[in-house]
């Protein structure tokens, strides 16, 4: 008998091409992305000469820079000239390359993190790469997947491999049942609050357990986005009969004969029992409330019915000091209850709440009642911006009084200039709270989409659970 | 790349642990080109160091005289999580920074640095507290850091070991450029290659 392996060794040992005495290896990349933030890697390597050895193994596709509104008015809709610039460049780039390029206008262009999964390119068992750190959420369909800077994504583009030292594995457990108004992005908080910013860090992440099984693959996605969010080189979740289920059928997914060799393939993936990780983690799912963040940190989230915390009382002097600058930047007292928190604005999006489960849960929440504060929602893909509509979803947010835009990164990273004001308060289904993320002196509260549509229809935080009984 | 043996250099004390890389440089400046004339240094910490109105603060560190020359900072734990932005290793490297002590990095950010030539250091929690106030005590005084011996030696000649996996000190002390040490091994990778993906044909 072989010794039992884990999923990430499993996949990390079937992508060696060469393996150093030193404990480096060469590995195989299967799928990178590249978007228009990669031109620095892309420029360096026109400037040595090179070009990109596999084509056919990367995909681009242009979302962090591109407009929510106006779309139809194709790059004249971009009002930044270095913004217009760089997404010009991603398919000047592409063309040279030969890379398959979802512009702005292509019926398949969304947040990369989105279409990976959504047209099949992400699957079982594969290493993928983007220079971007949320890459980690490919990792939900049971792949090896992570972020990089622009000079790994340059070797990627240059040699489709990459060195790497064997990071070490952290089991999650998430046991029982999640209870009514409890999403992936409530089980992803609760992980970052318990084990902190930095407690994965030089670690990938198996996310395991009943709670993490019978979440959806939007859940899964979601909870995998924000592994980074704990330190996580990367995060993972055994591949099932959902994911098979999911991607059958897709644009890149293997087909016919191909399909019954890759299920072959998927379904010795997951972790061997007895498997040994380096650490483990257990949370009990059944006791997880909604969750929000109060600070400027992923890890200072809290349950929706618990007040701001007394930086005094936190656990050591690095969070404490952290705690009273992010009160302060958040404008925020000890003792508050967090559903005593006003909020003037929200975004439901990104690459972490982007999917068509999350644009079903805030329509469920925001169908009968009216916004009382400016609020929009960008689809993650232009797909699932076509399927949302299809489903009447796109006429719920506009009873409400809430904007349906186009598919980007938008508000989340506000680099296309989806911004928040200075001192405004946000409630965001994005992933990084920290200082300035949504616009210089926003003040950002992360949670789910469900909690965010309670945040419109009240204009404070407000436990979506309440809402649910009214209904 | 080039290559870092060892460096003294005046060392500014960061308090503040998990520094993220949207605060070392905000998002806006991502799509700024860089070149040998227009570097990333006006970007670097920017919304700490300026205010609304574009003023220095005058309280942050390297605003301060002795600081403004700066090639090392010393600062707190998971020093560059958050986004994989490498223009943070630019706006650090082109201010002058080429080496940061802390007690953790980030993962990505770290490798980051080690791409672009640039040291990151890491030594215990109260070591780098200790570091911080000698800096403090003495400020503009030097730090002394050397790589083929693998030791920082602080403001009192004290020297703390430090330790770096083989492989980052070896391609730092050489500046090996990775793409040329890949491509020696083509005949290996695509023999490689030819059997993955004779096995997954839909991959190829």
């Amino acid at each position: 008998m072989p010794a039992p392996r884990t999923l990430f060794a499993k996949i990390w040992d079937a992508h060696i091409i060469m393996q150093k005495p030193d404990g480096d290896a060469l590995i195989h990349i299967d799928r990178n992305f590249v978007h228009e933030g990669s031109f620095h890697a892309f420029g360096a390597l026109a400037k040595e000469g090179r070009k990109v050895r596999k084509p056919r193994q990367n995909f681009a596709v242009a979302d962090h820079y591109v407009p929510t509104v106006n779309r139809d008015q194709g790059l004249a809709a971009v009002e930044d000239d270095d913004a217009r610039h760089m997404i010009g460049l991603l398919e000047e780039n592409c063309r040279v390359n030969e890379i398959v390029h979802y512009g702005m206008a292509d019926s398949r262009q969304g947040i990369v993190h989105v279409i990976g999964p959504e047209l099949g390119i992400t699957q079982p068992g594969l290493t993928v790469t983007c220079g971007d750190s949320h890459t980690s959420t490919h990792g939900a369909l049971g792949a090896y997947a992570f972020g990089t800077g622009a000079s790994q994504l340059k070797q990627i583009l240059a040699t489709q491999c990459l060195w790497l030292k064997r990071p070490k594995t952290l089991r999650v457990m998430v046991n029982g049942k999640l209870a009514p108004g409890v999403t992936g992005k409530d089980v992803v908080l609760a992980i970052i609050a318990k084990i902190g910013t930095a407690g994965a860090t030089g670690h990938v992440i198996e996310f395991a357990g009943a709670a993490i099984s019978s979440l959806t693959i939007e859940g899964r996605l979601t909870v995998c986005n924000m592994a980074i969010e704990a330190g996580g080189r990367a995060g993972m979740i055994a591949p099932d009969d959902k994911v098979y289920e999911y991607l059958h059928g897709r644009e890149f997914a293997p087909k016919g004969t191909n399909w019954e060799a890759a299920l072959t393939q998927w379904r010795a993936l997951p972790t061997d029992d007895g498997a040994a990780f380096d650490r483990e983690v257990t949370l009990d799912g059944a006791a997880l409330e909604p969750m929000l963040t109060w600070g400027t940190s992923p890890e200072e989230a809290l349950p929706v019915t618990r007040c701001i915390p007394d930086p005094a009382t936190l656990g050591d002097a690095n969070k404490r000091d952290h705690a009273k600058l992010a009160l302060a930047y958040m404008d925020l007292k000890p003792g508050t209850p967090l559903t005593d928190i006003k909020i003037d604005r929200a975004f439901i999006g990104s690459c972490t709440n982007g999917r068509i489960e999350d644009l079903r849960a805030a329509a469920a929440v925001l169908k009968g009642r009216k916004a009382v504060i400016p609020a929009w929602i960008s689809p993650g893909s232009t797909p699932l911006k076509a399927q949302a509509e299809a489903e009447g979803l796109d006429r719920i947010f506009a009873d409400a009084g809430v904007e349906w835009r186009a598919s980007g990164c938008s508000s989340c990273a506000a680099m296309n200039g989806d911004k928040v004001p200075p001192g405004m308060r946000s409630a965001s289904t994005s992933n990084r709270n920290f200082e300035g993320r949504q616009g210089k002196g926003a003040r950002t509260h992360l949670m789910s989409p469900a909690m965010a549509a309670a945040a419109i229809v009240t204009g404070r935080v407000t436990d979506v659970r309440t809402l649910m009984q009214g209904k | 790349m080039k290559p870092f043996t060892t460096l003294t250099a005046v060392a500014a004390p960061f308090e503040m642990a998990n520094v993220d890389t949207d605060r070392i440089i905000p998002v806006r400046f991502l799509r700024k080109l860089r070149s040998d004339k227009a570097g990333y240094d006006p970007y670097l910490f920017h919304d700490m160091r300026f205010d609304g109105s574009g003023k220095e603060n005058p309280d942050f560190v390297l605003n301060q005289m002795p600081y403004r020359k700066a090639g090392i900072l010393v600062a707190g734990a998971n020093f560059g999580c958050g986004s994989s932005r490498e223009g943070a290793v630019y706006a650090l490297l082109d201010w002058g920074i080429r080496a940061i002590i802390a007690p953790s990095f980030g993962d990505i950010h770290y490798a980051n640095e080690l791409q672009n030539g640039m040291l990151p250091v890491t030594l215990p929690e109260e070591i780098c507290h200790g570091l911080r106030d000698q800096l403090r005590a003495k400020p503009g005084a030097t730090l002394a850091i050397d790589l083929p011996a693998q030791t920082v030696t602080d403001t009192l000649s004290d020297a703390h070991p430090f330790m770096i996996d083989p492989v980052y000190k070896e391609r730092l002390l050489k500046g090996l450029d990775d793409i040329g040490l890949v491509l020696e091994q083509l005949p290996t990778i695509e023999s490689y290659e030819q059997a993955y993906h004779a096995r997954q044909p839909w991959l190829a």
